[in-house]
């Protein structure tokens, strides 16, 4: 048994735990994956709620913990204790089903996402395909959603939802197709689909695919990354639960823990498209210019990063905490804040030890990136106005499809050229 | 003492040196009875809609027999055009129909008969197959090709099978134009 366990630690596996076969640490992972995505979740909803707020000129949460911070958690205990109402005509079956399918779908996602070149739940040869095929399931579950709720609005935001995630999975596809021919150009003129494969490609070419043949990576990254937007259903393209129209959509009758089960799986979304964009065009786990400057002291310099970035976070809390308000009333909110800074430097110090941060540096590479892109899905929805339904087609279809099959052709001509 | 039964049961789930712990028969019976399950409840549920999701169930059943064949391409495939796009659009429209009237009709016609002998027939054929082409079935797995099967299968579109690939992507795109034509009064 342990040796069963301490089998996979040895130096020379140099693996996922699911391609060594190890159904102990492919559980560890899983488990660390799940929860650090529902984890992810609750962060990304206080700080939606607080960069939205901040850009809009106002406060957000403040009331519950200091700067509102444990606003999720409350949230969380409200929803949990709400009463769960099914309609009247709904289909129970299909209601029930609804959201687990999307949850079902978005965890998934979540096996192959390479947090780094060991560490993922597994590694398969059809990893990009395998993605593209289980997040589409998603949107089964938005249809059933819609459709069981016997409701009006609902069955409306299904409808528009499926017709605009079908049409810009296409545009999605090209985008993705145009990244992995791009792998293919070795001396063996094989390319993969594996998502670990695909970094490795990058790694071996000395060049992110973001800047591959420039501006064709580009074009295609941008194709993807305003595909995906649409894929998620978020602002500017979040039709299928626009307020002003249809209430929210597609879960207008869903309350309480359902509910909440329909808001993790669309962060989780969030987090899964980015971690594809990430992989397949910023260099997944690998950190900035990792073939220019190499060497000992860069290699130092880089492992760094981490812990710095913990004491930024510490230096900032500590910073708001001494700007607190004197008055008697907020010493509890105060101290609390303290202590949420000496956490943060705590985790700081503890990534300064050689063998922790050895062994995260990847993952916090991949975990920086995909915050950059949770900031732009919140700054987008911060910025642009809602597409109206007819414009949101024109550019699935007669924007985005073309430019991605244009950018597909010619990189095709330019790899057979070079 | 419970520690030595999980030990046991680890070791016994521990894959062998040359890797193949997909293809377990488990699998392959929990698979096969989910398709058949959902095959029966597709012509058994009155509700166009429930019908619609059981043959989702069925399908991706197939898609995890596709990848214990050692096929994960052509599974991944499976469930992108299946699942997430022609089982999508199915339920669009069968959403879209009124399903009152289907609810109240009965979904046999009593032709007990004619099924019986159809479903004969097909079975027969199948134990006739297997029964004289049993030359064909190989005794042992065949070795699997996993690492380069989605190589293999681009191989042989863009190689050996191109022409037939072009005019299948023809007539696709011929389908396209004719639901345009049909669609649209004025083009």
């Amino acid at each position: 048994m342990l040796n069963y366990i301490t089998s996979y630690l040895d130096k020379t596996v140099q693996t996922t735990p699911g391609q060594a076969g190890n159904l102990f640490w492919a559980l560890v992972y899983i488990l660390f994956v799940f929860g650090g995505v529902s984890l992810a979740v609750v962060g990304m909803n206080w700080l939606e709620r607080k960069i939205l707020a901040h850009m809009q000129i106002r406060l957000g949460p403040m009331r519950v913990g200091p700067h509102g911070l444990l606003q999720p958690i409350a949230d969380a205990i409200k929803l949990i204790l709400k009463e769960d109402i099914i309609p009247a005509n709904a289909d129970v079956a299909v209601f029930w089903l609804a959201p687990l399918i999307i949850l079902l779908a978005v965890f998934s996602v979540y096996c192959v996402v390479p947090f780094g070149p060991t560490h993922a739940i597994t590694d398969m040869n059809i990893g990009i395909l395998f993605m593209l095929g289980v997040s589409s399931l998603g949107v089964l579950g938005i249809v059933m959603a819609g459709w069981a709720s016997n409701s009006h609005y609902p069955l409306i935001g299904a409808l528009r939802s499926s017709a605009q995630m079908v049409s810009y999975e296409v545009a999605m596809g090209l985008a993705v197709v145009s990244a992995v021919l791009m792998t293919s150009l070795n001396p063996t003129g094989t390319g993969t689909l594996s998502m670990i494969g695909i970094v490795q490609a990058q790694y071996a070419q000395h060049v992110w695919f973001v800047f591959k043949f420039f501006p064709l990576g580009f074009i295609a990254f941008g194709v993807f990354a305003i595909a995906m937007v649409a894929e998620t259903n978020r602002a500017p393209f979040d039709l299928p639960e626009a307020e002003s129209e249809l209430t929210a959509g597609f879960h207008t009758e869903y309350s309480g823990l359902r509910w909440s089960l329909f808001m993790l799986g669309e962060y989780g979304a969030m987090i899964a498209v980015s971690s594809i964009a990430i992989t397949l065009w910023l260099g997944g786990w690998m950190r900035p210019f990792p073939n220019l400057l190499h060497g000992a002291a860069f290699d130092l310099a880089f492992s760094l990063f981490p812990a710095l970035t913990f004491f930024g976070l510490a230096a900032m809390t500590f910073y708001s905490t001494a700007h607190m308000p004197k008055h008697p009333f907020f010493r509890l909110q105060t101290l609390g804040l303290g202590a949420f800074g000496a956490l943060f430097a705590l985790i700081g110090f503890i990534l300064l030890i050689p063998q922790v941060f050895q062994r995260v540096q990847d993952i916090f590479w991949f975990i920086a990136k995909i915050a950059v892109f949770m900031y732009l899905f919140i700054w987008y929805r911060g910025t642009f106005p809602r597409y109206r339904f007819d414009q949101l087609m024109k550019v699935g279809w007669k924007v985005l499809l073309p430019v991605g099959l244009g950018v597909l052709v010619l990189t095709a001509i330019v790899g057979v050229m070079a | 003492m419970i520690s030595s039964i999980i030990a046991a049961a680890l070791v016994q789930t521990r894959p062998p040196a040359d890797m193949q712990p997909v293809a377990t028969p488990f699998f392959f019976y929990m698979l096969s009875g989910l398709m058949i399950l959902g095959g029966l409840a597709v012509i058994t549920r009155k509700n166009p809609v429930h019908s619609a999701l059981a043959l989702i169930v069925t399908l991706l059943g197939q898609a995890g027999l596709y990848l214990m064949l050692y096929a994960p391409f052509v599974a991944g495939v499976q469930i992108i055009l299946y699942v997430g796009g022609i089982m999508v659009l199915f339920l669009f429209v069968i959403m879209l129909v009124n399903l009152e009237r289907t609810q109240q009709e009965k979904s046999f016609n009593k032709q007990w008969v004619i099924g019986f002998a159809a479903a004969a027939a097909l079975g027969v054929m199948f134990v006739s197959v297997y029964v004289k082409g049993r030359a064909l079935f190989p005794e042992l797995p065949v070795a699997p090709l996993e690492a380069e099967n989605t190589q293999r299968i681009g191989n042989m579109l863009y190689g050996n099978y191109m022409f037939a690939f072009e005019i299948a992507s023809l007539l696709l795109l011929v389908a396209i134009i004719g639901a345009v034509v049909m669609a649209k009064k004025r083009i």
